[in-house]
């Protein structure tokens, strides 16, 4: 299996990037994907992938965009809540690029 | 993160205008299913040893148990009629994806073991050893046909390359040669009840969610109910319906209907999936066994009648084979069709007046609609003949200003593929993806131009997935695509009327 290496530790990840473990991410893991991905990690970023890895922690899963947007227009202002806005943070798409980001696995299925 | 050329759209669409480029997409192939993919469907976890003997045990079997697909093997002539009305090949170039070359790579090795003549004369008429090779060809361009069935509608014999298509992947499932995403996908339903894995107390969760949306948004109490026992109506609909956008703005619509409607309705978090994997994959076993999670959903929660939201190939499924995989259905109302298509029942509803539509709710919006392949030509909607084309856009016409209809080879039964199809809607094929799309770019961009079109309707999740991902790269936003529903939801008038 192919692996990051951040300082010493082994991260371990699908053929696309995604971590298999959730349990062992970590902020710096998070800061190296963002970079490979191009992005910029922002406070807004921050929330966007806290967020991810609160829902997945209580529900095994990521959230429906709706619950995403609904989540990020509560703690960033009514403005922000869309999706449109979620793409400008994560130009692939919040659900997949935020959640390899995060930790999460791949969503699948029609989506 | 493309490092392909996206195709340049042409003013006229439908014709073959890419350069012909020989092995153009060779270098193509899906993920490969790991042994966690392929062993709880009950297929071995990686390569066998023996596996050139035990594919062509299992065509064998496949031939014998299918007539058809030994008849579409015997009966080619090669017209050529086919060949350019694929829509990977009028995106790629690449001739292995001309329907007639797709059916060669398999018909090929068929010849070489089940037929005399290639017995005998071997590649002198065309017959091929099973080598690795060809099975590494057939893995790729077995993984670029979304078993649209276009091709089907051009050929005097009515040759099927799905049919053969899904063949291939089912005799390559059984040597350990199996997709990432379909199979990942089909495990997660067993395990879960749908394709995204969602499990039920993540559904409960984002049903209230939604209810508290619309509540706050129209003053309606819609409600989004989940394995209530005694309903009258099952819906069963792709779980993109509850993730993604616009998927989602569909659902609302239908909740919307029923609401206004005054049915009992519930969903199952037991069959959460109207999307049947096991068809992309040409296994009868797994679309038997997805299938009767519905049965057994139906039973449990003791409704009369089952409603299907939008997903093509599920529609598919359901329309033509339901009851032979999961029937009989006797326990259902018979005053009502078993199964019945949401745009079936709303659109009966728009002409009785059991629901008000108003246009004007969507002011501006210019409409055309992409006919889903596997709707268009696979099945039906309502009782009259070429249903599945009328009942959609007799709703969306209820619903908008204005609509115009693409060019006539690209709908109907013409219709061209998202290019997402067949199980491919998946990252590691996104250049077939893109290239794919072009025939419906070119037709979309046409109505743009000379009619204003502003929005493409859609009524398949993997449609409105591919077109959401795709439009961008051909300049086009990707808030155009809509689904069917989701213009209801916005033109429906909630609690005006009640039969
Ligand atoms: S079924 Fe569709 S994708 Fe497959 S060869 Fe025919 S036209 Fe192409
Ligand atoms: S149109 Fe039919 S008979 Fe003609 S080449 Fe294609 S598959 Fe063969």
């Amino acid at each position: 299996m192919p692996a990051y290496e951040i300082g010493g530790k082994s991260f371990e990840h699908d053929e696309e990037g995604y971590i298999l473990d959730v349990n062992v991410w970590t902020e710096e893991l998070a800061a190296l994907l963002a970079e490979k991905e191009g992005i910029n990690m922002t406070s807004e970023h921050w929330e966007v992938v806290n967020f991810l890895r609160e829902y997945y922690n209580e529900y095994q899963i990521a959230p429906a965009v709706r619950v995403l947007t609904k989540a990020v227009a509560k703690k960033m202002g009514a403005d922000k809540g869309n999706n449109k806005y979620l793409y400008e943070l994560f130009p692939y798409g919040p659900g997949k690029q935020a959640c390899k980001i995060a930790g999460l696995p791949k969503p699948t299925g029609c989506i | 993160m493309v490092e392909f050329q996206i195709p340049v759209l042409n003013d006229v669409p439908a014709e073959f205008d890419t350069k012909f480029t020989p092995g153009a997409m060779a270098h193509l192939k899906p993920f490969l299913a790991k042994a966690d993919h392929n062993v709880p469907l009950g297929f071995p976890g990686e390569l066998v040893d023996d596996w050139q003997k035990k594919a062509i045990d299992r065509m064998g079997d496949l031939v014998k148990r299918y007539r058809s697909l030994a008849v579409y093997l015997d009966s080619c002539v090669k017209c050529g009629s086919c060949a350019d009305k694929c829509h990977y090949f009028l995106g790629t170039g690449d001739p292995k994806n001309m329907p007639v070359a797709r059916q060669d790579l398999f018909r090929s090795v068929y010849r070489r073991y089940f037929t005399p003549t290639g017995r005998v004369f071997g590649s002198l008429v065309g017959a091929r050893d099973l080598t690795k090779e060809v099975l590494d060809e057939w893995y790729s361009y077995f993984h670029q046909c979304s078993q649209c069935r276009r091709c089907s509608v051009f050929c005097p014999y009515g040759i099927d390359t799905a049919e053969i298509s899904m063949a291939a992947r089912d005799v390559m499932d059984h040597i350990g040669v199996g997709m990432k995403y379909c199979n990942e996908i089909i495990a997660k339903v067993h395990k879960i009840g749908n394709n995204l894995g969602l499990p039920k107390p993540a559904l409960a969760d984002t049903l209230e969610g939604l209810e508290e949306d619309v509540q706050d948004g129209t003053g309606h109490p819609v409600r989004f109910p989940l394995d209530v026992k005694g309903a009258d109506i099952l819906l069963v609909t792709p779980s993109a319906d509850f993730f993604a956008e616009p998927h989602v703005d569909g659902l609302i619509g239908y909740a919307k209907v029923f609401h206004q409607a005054g049915v009992s309705w519930t969903m199952s978090s037991y069959a959460s999936e109207a999307g049947n994997f096991g068809m992309f994959i040409g296994s009868y076993e797994q679309m038997y066994k997805v299938s009767n999670r519905i049965r057994k959903a139906a039973l449990d929660l003791g409704v009369k009648r089952i409603v299907f939201g939008e997903c093509g190939h599920a529609w598919r499924v359901a329309y033509s084979f339901l009851n032979t995989l999961a029937g009989p259905w006797d326990f259902l109302d018979p005053a009502y069709p078993v199964p019945q298509h949401i745009i079936e029942f709303t659109y009966d509803l728009i002409k009785r007046g059991g629901i008000k539509v108003d246009a004007e709710a969507n002011q501006g919006m210019v409409l055309t609609v992409h006919d889903s392949c596997n709707v268009a030509r696979a099945s039906r909607m309502g009782t009259m003949p070429g249903g599945q084309f009328i009942l959609p856009r007799e709703v969306i016409k209820a619903c908008v200003p204005k609509f115009v209809d693409m060019h006539p080879d690209t709908i109907g039964d013409k219709t061209f593929c998202c290019g997402g199809g067949g199980g491919l809607l998946t990252d590691d094929l996104m250049e077939l993806r893109i290239k794919g799309a072009m025939p419906r770019m070119e037709a979309l961009a046409q109505v743009i131009r000379d009619e204003g079109v502003t929005h493409m309707a859609a009524m398949c999740a993997i449609c409105k997935s591919q077109f959401t991902k795709v439009l961008p790269y051909y300049g086009m936003k990707m808030e155009m695509i809509v689904s069917v529903h989701g213009l209801v939801s916005n033109a429906i008038q909630l609690g005006t009327n009640k039969i």
